[in-house]
């Protein structure tokens, strides 16, 4: 099984050096082969299953609770500004 | 003895009876951490000062006449649990700096219970791992023998709970990271029902699968913890309003008139004949305290690997996406190699037109996983009450054996992977030692029959008391 290492990189927002791309393609290939073996199977009319216990549509009140402050939250940022975070430009290169 | 040696059990009745303190048990711990875990390297972060202040307040509160479970001991948290004010890495880079401004559920449940922090425990990077070698920061050593690995992901927990420096220890468990190092390091590892213990403020690896478990000396140990952690939290949607027993209660009811399912497909090509021999000496004790055994099939073992790594992969790769430096921590390129890998594969499986192949297979075998356990356990079919198995099919093995090859690391997990896919509740407990190298006995059982494995457990110890047996440090 062929991976396109550098697309896949790409579509996770992950930088590959070279070096990695090379040390990742033959170990990410090798787990694609494994699972394959899941074509042994057959599941037909099979349901899949998310939820383990069973618990479906869980609702709670939607009352406002305690929560973090504006001041809390941007506490763990890099940058911050006027109490909210920082991100770079997106349509620009700022 | 040393009061670092008790069990929470023991602790509880010193405490309650007024023959030690909170601040002489934590002050205990805390000079043995400084003693050994320079070598053994299983915490991340020590909070000395926070630890004394709550034993402190854990005093008054004894002094008062309080007697809750956990109340006055110390524990340790893997550093995947999110504490207030308290470095929470993950064991990754990328949150090397993250001081979180709030407690998880599980963290404030222990706080409230008035149990004592001593710190926050080292384990793979994101949970991602069977050995503890994938720590951003560094391994975590078996305490029986520092040249072998104490299992994974978490390591650093039971390595602290072995070698004396905690009575107890929280971890996570999505593939087996609580009962294959459990099994590692002679102590008893609970992975509860999915959704008995709430996952929220626990830093997430794969949604559907992660449970929120500990890992302490004995059986009772453990009902003690669970009586603390469990239940419904409205800020988790999967803990469901189920009430909470006394584990107690019938702890010491012993195993007379239940069925042990011993599955054929567990004792295979790859395990090693002397954890097979120990397996089944384990299983004629029981039988001889009046179990029944019963050999049983669970036909789709086999693949609940493959379903695991794709289910799995699926869903790091969605909870990790979160993270790019913009709230906390730092960015992308900080991801270690393991987190790397699992995140690409995760984004390839879940990628257009491999979604139906590759995820939706998956989760479709994993229904017939699920469906095996079902029907091994349904009282209408002449089912059994518990599932016995070693934990591991392998002894803990030398650092570095298994980390240039990916898959053979993730096929340590065989054992322990089909109760996360099935949601069941399992415990291991030791099982004995072979070669001076720690072995595990796992137990499974139905949905929420914690109870039940606690009692199973509990039998075995009571013959068979392996926890008394020390590590040399």
């Amino acid at each position: 099984m062929k991976i396109d290492v550098a697309h896949i990189a790409k579509l996770a927002n992950l930088t590959l050096s070279l070096k990695e791309a090379e040390k990742f393609a033959p170990q990410l290939s090798e787990v694609l082969d494994y699972v394959k073996k899941l074509t042994e199977v057959d599941t037909k009319g099979v349901i899949e299953t998310s939820q383990v216990t069973g618990l479906e549509n869980v609702y709670r009140e939607d009352v406002p609770a305690p929560s973090l402050t504006q001041e809390e939250a941007v506490t763990g940022a890099t940058t911050h500004h006027n109490g909210m975070f920082q991100v770079k430009g997106i349509f620009a290169d700022e | 003895m040393s009061i670092t040696a008790l069990t929470i059990e023991e602790a509880r009745n010193l405490l309650d009876t007024k023959q030690i303190s909170s601040v002489e048990l934590t002050q205990g711990f805390l000079d043995r951490i400084k003693k050994y875990d320079e070598n053994l390297k299983a915490f991340l972060t020590v909070v000395e000062d926070t630890a004394l202040t709550m034993a402190n307040k854990a005093d008054k509160r004894l002094k008062n006449g309080e007697t809750t479970p956990l109340l006055g001991i110390p524990i340790a948290l893997k550093d995947l649990f999110v504490t207030q004010g308290i470095r929470t890495t993950a064991a990754s880079r990328v949150l090397e700096n993250y001081v979180p401004q709030y407690d998880g559920t599980v963290v404030r449940r222990l706080k409230d219970a008035g149990a004592v922090i001593l710190g926050k425990t080292n384990c793979d990077a994101w949970a991602h791992g069977s050995s503890g070698e994938n720590s951003d920061f560094e391994p975590t050593k078996n305490p029986y023998n520092p040249a072998y690995v104490p299992g994974g992901s978490s390591s650093g927990s039971p390595t602290a709970v072995a070698a004396d420096m905690c009575l107890g220890a929280t971890g996570t468990d999505t593939g087996g990271s609580i009962r294959l190092p459990a099994g590692f390091t002679n102590t008893v590892g609970l992975k509860p029902t999915y959704g008995r213990v709430s996952r929220y403020g626990v830093i997430a690896m794969a949604s559907s699968l992660d449970s929120i478990g500990h890992f302490t000396k004995t059986s009772s140990d453990s009902a003690m913890f669970l009586s603390v952690t469990a239940g419904k939290d409205p800020r988790d949607a999967t803990t469901p309003e189920k009430a909470v027993p006394d584990y107690l209660k019938d702890i010491q009811k012993g195993v007379k008139g239940l069925k042990i399912g011993v599955p054929k497909e567990y004792f295979i090509k790859g395990l090693d004949s002397r954890i097979k021999i120990q397996t089944e000496q384990a299983l004629g004790i029981l039988e001889r305290q009046g179990a029944k055994l019963v050999e049983i099939s669970l036909p789709h073992t086999e693949y609940a690997i493959a379903v695991y790594y794709i289910v799995q992969t699926a869903e790091v790769s969605s909870n990790l996406a979160r993270y790019d430096g913009t709230r906390f921590g730092h960015d992308r390129s900080h991801f270690g190699d393991e987190a790397k890998r699992r995140i690409m594969l995760g984004t390839y499986v879940l990628s257009a037109g491999y979604y139906d192949a590759y995820y939706k297979k998956a989760m479709q075998v994993r229904t017939l996983i699920k469906q095996d356990f079902e029907k091994a356990f349904d009282p209408a079919d002449n089912g059994v009450d518990v599932i016995i198995t070693p934990s591991s099919p392998t002894l803990p093995w030398k650092f570095g054996e298994k980390m240039a090859d990916p898959l053979k690391m993730y096929l340590s997990d065989i054992f322990t992977v089909t109760a996360n896919l099935a949601g069941i509740p399992g415990l291991t407990v030791p099982a004995g030692f072979i070669d001076g190298l720690p072995n595990g006995l796992q137990i499974l059982g139905p949905h929420f029959s914690e109870e039940l494995l606690f009692r199973v457990g509990h039998a075995f110890e009571s013959e068979k008391a392996y926890w008394t047996e020390k590590p040399a440090l």
